[in-house]
């Protein structure tokens, strides 16, 4: 390695002032709770940063309470300008704690932190400051005059952006008028507890967000709570299923945001200095830690070796190590079972006979650490062109017709995101009408805007968050029906149907 | 002298085509009264896969012909229909026993939903997409896409819907591009197959509209476990009940292995609104760089 060796440059971390011990947030206060404690610790170094508690069933019941209190006393009859100016003064204080947030986010979730301070926590400012902006004007979020909000929002975050998925969370849901109490990953509670003092901070009413920390347990008791309006979970497919389950019958309005397989596709006319850079950032950005994560190249068969070959020149000028170094490139891999299930997915790529290539880096003695690798000979049939990793593995795979490539793109149960290169524009419009994904970057990749909505196709989940459509998914349309005149003899109460059930018929069938 | 009558057979509708059931089953349609009025098929689980089979090929035909042209086929489909309002009010009449003007009446009003849908064919995407103004050098845009193959139940037994219910159901559906295997009332089926001979000669492809009759609790337990459906509306399937006991919550339930989209049951008709439209589409945002380079 080493064209250019570096002094180590860490971000110092007294910027923290961490307590020892994290209560759970609700209703505007930190509370013990009655669950255990857990400890949450550093990827990148295995040591403990804070212990922090573990909501119970009666926790979440509580929590769920001032939710609800709070939504119908306060946050429900405020005004949607008073709700943006709260928001407003979040975003703010975001951007006033930023490096503090960034650092923390860093230290707890072991990724890099230029990553963290340069687009998580940015982000998450960005986030708030645009949602705040529709609060007073959700006449104009495309569902019709008057839109309602829904009430409680039960959200489920997970690890891999955890202060950037809870704004993608919170935002919307207040600005349109609904209370939230939310559940961070297990592995990374750490920036939900710094964000609950920020609400302290905004002096926002109690009750509006309440945060309740602990396992898969805690989110299971969240979803099902029967005082809940609203579902919304970002996380793997397997749980998405079962919360698809958990909520099926009832009249809580869900949104899934699940995992993908992406196909970042490079054909020849690419402009090759930047598609090599976009296929490094698709798939090691985060380390790989990314649901819509490029993690299937499809690259045109004529120019195969010459991208696989810039792509390993680049990645082994890629620098692996402390998080918190301002020049660390990859960081650790969240938890020590989300790198068991890497190195067991790359095994059987192996095995099934994909030739493996893994960057030389130097692993440090502690913490989770899995080196940059690219598989190539993959074929679409390979457990590795099929499966989420969520880890910085890459599956390079072949075409020749554009066809070829649309075919393979979709050939996925997935269908979050994509990825184009080429220089021909019509031929990128034309693929992108094809490609089953809810969000094509063409000529880019890994982009994210609070202004851009995002979400899957097929099992990648549904509903979107960002933008004018992520409002939709906490809120309600009033009802904005046909003309009178065509409507005349419809009498739909858009209610479920168990509460109204139209009469019984017995029905014989005559085997002929 | 009464002339004795030609009476119709009432099939299937599959890819464009008016098969019977593989199965060979029929079942009785009677009249408000009780007096037979035909044998309809009793569509099975190979009917009802056939269909999705048919419904999945004809995706890629529908969904990517020019949205003016959606709207053409649809606005054809209310012009033929109402050239042949007679036929249908009086099936609607014989089926459903309500007054010739009671029937009118919903023909009328199914002829003016396709009309109201047709319209909003060219013009849904202006309303539903979005220009993003993102914080960099990117053209950035949303627009809604169809979700694909989408498995229907129409209205069960609802005065006043064998036809409008119908209607509503499948055409927010088919309007932006979707295929829609449905199932039609059981008790009434007959102005679903009579449509099917309006939409197989409205200019619709085969496969796009395709329509099953028979028992919706026996049919869609299937539908809602397959791979290839990507939505269900189960608008009629409230009171739905299999032989276990099975209601429409089973069927989200079954869909959900899938993560299929799933619209829950109304009671009576659907109103024709955007909401419904809405309901069966993806949204897809695009990225691209900007650069005078």
């Amino acid at each position: 390695m080493a064209f250019l060796e570096y002094a180590p440059a860490p971000e110092s971390a007294s910027i923290l002032n961490l307590k020892a011990q994290y209560g759970l947030f609700i209703d505007g206060e930190f509370v013990d709770g009655h669950g255990d404690v857990f400890d949450t610790i550093s990827p990148a170094t295995e040591q403990v940063i804070a212990s922090i508690a573990q909501a119970t069933a009666a926790d979440v019941d509580t929590a769920v309470a001032a939710a609800r209190r709070s939504y119908e006393k306060v946050w429900s009859r405020m005004s949607g300008s008073d709700r943006g100016k709260y928001l407003f003064r979040i975003a703010r204080l975001i951007q006033e704690r930023s490096r503090e947030l960034a650092v923390a986010e860093s230290l707890d979730n072991g990724k890099p932190i230029k990553e963290t301070r340069d687009v998580d926590v940015p982000l998450v400012a960005a986030w708030f400051f645009y949602y705040a902006g529709w609060a007073d004007k959700l006449d104009h979020a495309g569902l019709g005059p008057n839109p309602r909000s829904l009430g409680v929002a039960a959200q489920v975050i997970p690890w891999n952006f955890p202060l950037l998925m809870l704004a993608w969370k919170i935002a919307p849901a207040l600005a349109a008028g609904n209370t939230v109490v939310i559940k961070p990953a297990e592995t990374t509670s750490l920036t939900a507890m710094l964000f609950a003092e920020i609400l302290q901070q905004a002096d926002l009413p109690a009750g509006v967000v309440n945060i309740v920390t602990g396992p898969g347990s805690t989110g299971q008791a969240l979803v099902t709570h029967d005082d809940v309006n609203k579902v919304a979970f970002t996380g793997s497919t397997g749980v998405g299923r079962m919360i698809a389950r958990q909520v099926a019958g009832t009249s809580k309005k869900l949104t899934l945001e699940l995992g993908g397989k992406a196909a970042n596709i490079v054909f020849d006319d690419a402009p090759m200095d930047q598609a090599i850079e976009g296929i490094v950032n698709g798939i090691f950005f985060n380390q790989g830690h990314v649901c819509c994560a490029g993690s299937r190249l499809l690259v045109q068969e004529n120019v195969h070796d010459e991208v696989v070959d810039r792509l390993k020149h680049r990645l082994s000028t890629l620098r692996m190590g402390d998080p918190l170094d301002k020049n660390t490139d990859i960081g650790a891999i969240n938890s020590a079972a989300q790198l068991e299930r890497i190195r067991t997915l790359s095994d059987t790529g192996e095995g099934e006979g994909a030739e493996r290539w893994t960057a030389d880096c130097r692993i440090p003695d502690k913490g989770f650490w899995f080196a940059p690798t690219i598989f190539t000979r993959v074929s679409t049939a390979h457990t590795i062109a099929r499966e989420e990793i969520f880890g910085p593995v890459l599956s390079v795979i072949t075409f020749r017709t554009p066809d070829e490539a649309i075919q393979k793109a979709n050939n996925t149960p997935y269908g979050l995101s994509a990825g184009i290169w080429t220089e021909k524009g019509a031929r990128m419009l034309a693929l992108v009408d094809k490609l089953r994904a809810g969000v094509v970057w063409a000529n880019t990749f890994n982009r994210f805007d609070p202004s851009s909505p995002f979400g899957g196709y097929k099992e990648s989940g549904y509903g979107r968050e960002g933008g004018r459509h992520g409002l939709a998914a906490y809120l309600e349309s009033s009802g904005w029906d046909a003309p009178r005149a065509v409507s005349a003899a419809s009498t739909d109460s858009a209610k479920p149907a168990d509460s109204a059930k139209p009469a019984k018929r017995s029905r014989k069938a005559v085997a002929k | 002298m009464s002339r004795l009558t030609v009476p119709k057979t009432y099939k299937l509708y599959i890819g464009g085509a008016f098969p019977r059931s593989e199965s060979g089953r029929t079942y009785e349609v009677l009249s408000a009264s009780g007096e037979f009025l035909a044998n309809a098929a009793q569509a099975s689980r190979k009917d009802a896969r056939d269909a999705v089979v048919a419904a999945r090929s004809a995706v890629s035909g529908w969904s990517g012909a020019t949205a003016y042209n959606r709207g053409q086929v649809l606005y054809r489909i209310a012009e033929l229909l109402e050239g042949r309002r007679a036929q249908f009010v009086d099936e609607i009449v014989r089926s459903e026993g309500v007054s010739a003007a009671e029937a009118g009446s919903q023909v009328d009003t199914a002829i003016d939903v396709w009309v109201w849908y047709a319209g909003w064919a060219d013009k849904y995407a202006q309303v539903a997409g979005n220009a993003n103004p993102v914080s960099g050098p990117y053209f950035n845009l949303s627009v809604p896409e169809p979700t694909g193959v989408v498995a229907a139940v129409a209205p069960q037994g609802v005065q006043g819907g064998s036809l409008l219910g119908f209607v509503s159901v499948i055409a927010p559906i088919v309007l932006t591009g979707n295929t829609v295997v449905v199932i039609a009332d059981e008790r009434a089926p007959l102005s679903a197959i009579s449509l099917s001979e309006v939409l197989a000669t409205s200019d619709v492809p085969g496969g796009v509209v395709n329509v099953l009759t028979g028992s919706a609790a026996e049919i869609m337990p299937w539908l809602a476990a397959h791979a290839d459906v990507n939505a269900l509306d189960l608008a009629g399937a409230g009171a739905i009940e299999g032989p276990k006991g099975e209601s429409w919550v089973d069927l989200q339930l079954a869909a959900a292995e899938t993560l299929k989209r799933v619209v829950q049951p109304v009671a009576g008709i659907p109103h024709p609104s955007i909401d419904r439209i809405g309901a069966f589409v993806e949204t897809k945002t695009v990225w691209h760089t900007k650069s005078m380079r």
